[in-house]
């Protein structure tokens, strides 16, 4: 399925595999509103008009807020079609997001767990993997403050929010992200790139990584870019 | 049952060596509720101050009287009399009435049914009286007042339920039983005794029938099994169980309908009662869906099902039904999508809870936090009306929202912009692109004294490119000399 962004979609050799697990880890604690952004906007890009399900954990509704409708319709998003689910611990989240993932009739599935989440091994991702692959299903993982770990994803991100292009008068402007492919289970290699999302075409689009960033923001802060973390 | 029951089986079903009463406060003074036999064969009766009773039988053990306790433990047998009647009251404090009508072939008769009850309360060791009659009043009199068998007519005046001065009008007209007043003319009796009077005879006579109001409504599909020796295995009950689902699904597909809430019972032999509920989002009457949703129930269950010593009876309530017609499946699958989607959905309501389970529904308000709620899925309501993006503008609301909003610290500020400078969980966000204010002002409508801060927002994106909505709590000066600062959300 075609993301709209050029490099990404010639990279992965036509776009995202939509009946697939993804796995999207926020490049800091402060970026978490950026990756699930971009795991709602990818489901959107990939299953527009089909059911899509967000299971959340308590703990992650506390500390990120809650999921606002009216902030998603404006990305274009069809809210009627979203179903959140919450629970409060791990386990619940996995099983719920297997009962989703092996439900044919349903689209897309994000999965937000707290943290490090050590029941979210190998074993739980391949099953994932596995009803996904069978049902069609797109199944994302958003992961904060969690590092790598083995797993049966089939592309491993790290996304960050990345300065916007302003609009008149300084205005911030539209969601932009810095995103980073880690891995590939077909062996497709890493790269960086930063892409920003028309909510009008409801598609991404690639920016040129020199326009638009501020002077100081090249200055430290950042992951050094180019850096390419093989997992 | 008495009020004493609770004691007695707290006391490890043996009553005090002493005799004993129960007393409560009565306008500052405490007084006797209830007394125990003993006590009461000393002249200790209610309405006696403890003070009065001690003096006439010092050893007179004083043990306080709950009522709440008293309607809970009557409640609880008023639930274990399900399985012998759908329609069962309570009546005041100590009775409980059954319907049997049509509900003894299990027992053979209806005295089989007298004394299966009369076993069962023996065996819980309550003190009960049981009668059969035509009309509940009449039953309840006889339970009271008599042995149980003796005929209506020869109770004493004391069963009909007026007020006791009438009770001493009659005695004193030389009207001492039931069978006295019911030969005589009514209209005298009305005249001379109020006209409730004729009207409470009558029925206890059987002459005019009441129907009684149950505790619970009887369900519109009800199936169950009964065991003559109980059933000490889960799998077996729940096997049972999965009969009883196919033999609803052959009833309610008869009647075309389809069931939206089913509810399992599971008697103990031991009087305790399992009770299971799902819900199901569409009207459904397949077996397997709904045996598949009892599985996901007591899986969530925090204390599985214990069978203990058995269960006795099993039963399957369908309370709420809808229309459901025979479907055709389309060819191209249209409708069985729907239905797994709809099957995944109460899957996950029953396994989860059904609050947990939501969608997103319109709130009727401009403040952003009541702009959009959340409701269960399961709960009915029309898809919500989201309001139209406008074209080329960045997305103006976040994707995230705290509700309560988060405390800033804005450490720079020109007194009517944007921050400049702001700290959240202690890290500083230096701010390059700031839009706004957009003015949203409080529901003054709603408050008592027509006021409430004026919030001004600001879409803000710092350094690094986080993108976020704060707002100024107050007007500058106007409102408030120092107005507070607070996030609300966090944009994509």
């Amino acid at each position: 399925m075609p993301t709209g962004a050029d490099t990404v979609d010639s990279r992965l050799g036509g776009g995202i595999e939509p009946a697939a697990l993804h796995e999207l880890f926020a490049a800091t604690s402060d970026d978490t509103s950026a990756t699930t952004g971009f795991a709602a906007l990818l489901a959107l890009r990939c299953a527009a008009d089909k059911p899509l399900f967000w299971v959340r954990d308590d703990r992650v509704e506390r500390e990120a807020g809650r999921v606002y409708a009216p902030g998603l319709a404006e990305l274009g998003s069809a809210i009627h079609r979203i179903t959140v689910i919450t629970a409060h611990d791990t386990v619940s989240i996995l099983r719920a997001a297997a009962d989703i993932a092996a439900c044919s009739a349903a689209g897309v599935v994000i999965i937000e767990p707290w943290a490090k989440a050590p029941e979210l091994n190998l074993t739980a991702s391949r099953r994932l993997a596995l009803a996904a692959a069978r049902s069609g299903v797109m199944a994302l993982i958003v992961r904060v403050g969690a590092e790598p770990a083995p797993s049966a994803a089939q592309t491993r991100w790290r996304v960050g929010s990345a300065p916007s292009r302003a609009f008149a008068a300084g205005a911030p402007g539209l969601p932009a992200f810095d995103i980073s492919l880690l891995r590939h289970r077909g062996g497709i290699a890493g790269f960086d790139t930063r892409v920003e999302w028309d909510c009008d075409q409801r598609t991404f689009r690639e920016t040129s990584v020199s326009g638009g960033i501020p002077a100081v923001a090249a200055v430290g802060e950042r992951d050094p870019r180019g850096r390419v973390r093989a997992a | 049952m008495l009020p004493s029951e609770n004691v007695i089986r707290a006391a490890g079903y043996a009553p005090p060596e002493t005799p004993f009463a129960l007393v409560e406060k009565r306008r500052g003074a405490v007084c006797i509720a209830a007394a125990d036999a003993r006590a009461l064969a000393l002249g200790i009766g209610p309405g006696l101050t403890l003070a009065d009773a001690r003096a006439r039988l010092p050893e007179l053990a004083a043990i306080d009287h709950d009522p709440v306790a008293d309607h809970a433990l009557l409640e609880w047998l008023a639930d274990g009399c399900d399985r012998y009647s759908p329609m069962v009251a309570t009546d005041g404090a100590q009775g409980i009435i059954l319907d049997i009508t049509g509900c003894v072939h299990p027992f053979g008769d209806e005295a089989g049914l007298v004394g299966d009850a009369q076993r069962r309360f023996n065996r819980q060791g309550i003190t009960s009286a049981l009668a059969l009659a035509d009309t509940p009043d009449a039953a309840l009199a006889l339970a009271a007042n008599g042995d149980g068998r003796s005929a209506v007519a020869a109770l004493p005046v004391t069963a009909l339920r007026v007020d006791p001065e009438t009770h001493l009008a009659l005695r004193r007209a030389g009207l001492k039983t039931i069978g006295d007043l019911a030969g005589r003319p009514r209209g005298p009796l009305a005249a001379r005794f109020g006209t409730a009077m004729p009207v409470l005879l009558s029925r206890l006579l059987g002459e005019e029938d009441v129907r009684i109001t149950p505790r619970r409504t009887p369900p519109e599909v009800q199936v169950e099994a009964r065991f003559a020796e109980p059933v000490t295995h889960a799998e077996i009950a729940l096997a049972t169980l999965d009969r009883l689902m196919r033999d609803a699904a052959t009833i309610l597909s008869d009647r075309g309908r389809g069931g939206r809430r089913f509810e399992a019972a599971l008697f103990r032999s031991d009087g305790h009662i399992a009770r299971l509920g799902v819900n199901s989002g569409q009207p459904t009457r397949d077996a397997a869906i709904i045996a598949r949703l009892f599985r996901e129930r007591i899986d969530a269950l925090s204390d599985p099902l214990n069978p203990g010593f058995g269960y006795d009876l099993i039963r399957l309530t369908v309370p709420v039904t809808e229309p459901l017609i025979a479907q055709q499946l389309e060819l191209e699958g249209g409708g069985v999508t729907d239905a797994e989607l709809a099957a995944l959905i109460d899957r996950l309501s029953t396994r989860l809870g059904r609050g947990r389970v939501r969608r997103f529904a319109v709130g009727d308000s401009h403040i952003p936090e009541q702009t959009a709620f959340e409701l269960p899925v399961a709960e009915p309501g029309s898809p919500s009306i989201w309001p139209q993006r406008e074209t080329d503008e960045p997305p103006l609301r976040p994707l995230h929202l705290f509700d309560p909003p988060q405390r800033i610290d804005v450490t720079a500020e020109v007194p009517d912009g944007p921050p400049r400078r702001f700290r959240w969980r202690r890290t500083l966000h230096e701010v390059t692109h700031a839009e706004g204010p957009e003015r949203i002002a409080a529901e003054w409508w709603k408050r008592r004294n027509g006021k409430g801060l004026t919030r001004d927002y600001y879409r803000i994106e710092d350094m690094r490119g986080r993108r976020f909505w704060v707002f100024r709590h107050g007007l500058y000066g106007v409102e408030k000399p120092m107005p507070d600062w607070y996030l609300h959300g966090l944009f994509a």
